[in-house]
């Protein structure tokens, strides 16, 4: 019965209104009408307007960076590829082959092997250090981990970006190329910019 | 009163002919090379960037390397393309742009020499009659390859066609009716007091909304419509023959631009001695091309309706008015 009456006030409705009264009509949102030669002057006058737009582009000159020339310049805290550190003053390592960074690493990228320090001709500053201490850059996600984990501040994020290879193995970076200073410094930006 | 047509009171030899015809096809092989790279460069600087600048200083090699890569191309024909038709199509279309360039006047008779191509007497006609063969090329172009895109972009030049050329003619019409001649030249000739953009300067915004549908460039450049018909009529087409078709893209800028000036700005009017006149005409059609980029960079392409309620609707009965008044006044002074 109730199935019946529905559908007859259905049909009532919908000879008159193509909707159900409870069926939320949208109304379609249109643009006003072009006008004659109100729409003409308008359409005119809004290209003039498009034109001086562009045009204050060409004022302002190019925004671009010329990448392989100039270097797009990063944060202070940009995380780029890591560092390892030695004592500016001993010129000792500071890593101690702790493997804490090994273990924050969420990657699963550091690789390192400690060895007891020789008192003779020390490598590290405490009692062991890294004999291997090798990232894999191509499976790094540069989450800094590693530097939160280090208690000695041996390893941080550096600011290199451009570390793209032909081979994945010369992704493999060891000890050597860690403590190396890179190449070129990459720009820093200024504070406030 | 004097006729209609010109008074081309001097016959040219042969060989001057065939070197004026050498010299513009140098000119315009010149040119056009030029205005791809400019256009890439000023349409960069609209966007707040450098545009091409890497082969060569400045990146002015890179119309070379573009050419080097379209001629070096693998010559591809679709399967459904009609034979003789697909390949002469973008050939036509640079034949007439590079014909219509014959009557664009450059300077006046100098020694003996006439700097324009040739003085038709039917002048402006010429230049509707090969435009018209221009928009053949597209449609042949867009039928011919047996592609459905191709024939949407074929479809949509040949409607572009007679919605603006009749608004093109008209807006002429009033510049033609006040210096009382067809020919070029002397058109240009009746300009040495007030250039006729500020008499007619209903019938050059006419004209200008014209030639922009006329040559398939932004904001009317829908038989192109690279956002829905892949390349309109250039679908199919690779290497040169693509390559054509941009050329001629380019020669009818040029050719617009130049008819503009001739019936505009005065043609080749302008300070200084009577040899900087092929300078100043340069210099002038330069400024329009500027604008065809300028209008490139700023305006978004029309829906279709909106170029056929445009032609149809404003710019024919506008042009009509124009004409009708500009005969009036014509009649009255």
């Amino acid at each position: 019965m109730n199935n019946s009456a529905d559908s007859s006030s259905e049909a009532e409705v919908s000879s008159e209104f193509p909707y159900l009264e409870d069926e939320s009509v949208v109304a379609v949102q249109r643009g006003p009408e072009p006008g004659g030669l109100g729409g003409a002057y308008r359409a005119f006058g809004e290209t003039l307007r498009g034109l001086k737009t562009t045009f204050a582009r060409i004022v302002e000159g190019p925004v671009t960076i010329q990448y392989p020339e100039e270097k797009t310049p990063v944060y202070p805290r940009f995380r780029g590829r890591h560092k390892l550190h030695r004592f500016e003053d001993t010129g000792l390592e500071k890593c101690v082959g702790c493997s804490l960074c090994a273990a924050a690493c969420p990657a699963d990228c550091i690789r390192v092997v400690a060895a007891e320090n020789d008192p003779e001709d020390r490598v590290s500053a405490g009692e062991r250090y890294a004999e291997i201490y090798e990232i894999n850059l191509a499976r790094c996600i540069f989450c800094g981990y590693c530097e939160v984990a280090c208690p000695f501040d041996a390893i941080t994020m550096g600011h290199e970006y451009e570390i793209a290879d032909y081979n994945r193995d010369d992704l493999i970076f060891t000890k050597e190329m860690l403590l190396a200073e890179p190449l070129e410094r990459t720009p820093l930006r200024r504070e406030g910019e | 009163m004097t006729l209609p047509f010109a008074d081309t009171n001097f016959a040219e030899a042969t060989w001057i002919l065939v070197v004026k015809s050498i010299v513009i096809f140098a000119v315009i092989f010149a040119i056009v090379p030029v205005l791809t790279v400019v256009e890439r460069k000023v349409l960069g600087r609209f966007q707040a960037r450098y545009g091409p600048n890497r082969v060569g200083p400045y990146g002015l090699m890179q119309p070379l390397a573009d050419a080097v890569k379209l001629v070096t191309k693998e010559h591809y024909r679709p399967r459904n393309a009609i034979p003789i038709l697909w390949p002469i199509a973008p050939a036509l279309v640079v034949f007439t742009g590079v014909a219509t360039l014959a009557i664009l006047p450059f300077g006046d008779v100098k020694d003996g020499v006439g700097f324009y191509g040739i003085d038709v007497p039917i002048g402006i006609l010429y230049f509707f009659a090969f435009g018209s063969i221009a928009f053949y090329g597209l449609l042949l172009g867009g039928w011919a390859s047996g592609s459905k895109y191709s024939f949407l972009g074929a479809m949509r030049a040949a409607a572009q066609l007679i919605s603006y050329e009749i608004s093109m003619g008209l807006a002429l019409l009033g510049a033609i009716m006040m210096a009382g001649s067809l020919s070029l030249v002397s058109i240009v000739e009746a300009q040495h007091q007030v250039w006729y953009i500020l008499p007619q300067f209903v019938g050059f915004l006419i004209f200008m909304v014209a030639g922009f549908a006329e040559t398939n460039r932004a904001p009317f450049d829908l038989p192109e419509a690279d956002a829905e018909l892949v390349a309109g009529y250039g679908t199919e087409y690779g290497g040169m023959r693509y390559g054509s078709y941009a050329m001629a893209e380019y020669i009818e800028m040029f050719v617009i631009s130049g008819v503009a000036v001739t019936f505009f700005l005065g043609g080749w009017h302008g300070p200084g001695p009577g040899w900087l006149d092929p300078i100043w005409v340069i210099v002038k059609i330069f400024a329009f091309l500027f604008l065809f980029m300028w209008i490139r960079a700023t305006l978004p392409r029309v829906r279709y309706d909106q170029l056929m309620s445009l032609g149809w609707k404003v710019l024919l009965p506008l042009a009509t008015l124009n004409v009708l008044v500009t005969a009036v006044l014509v009649t009255v002074t």
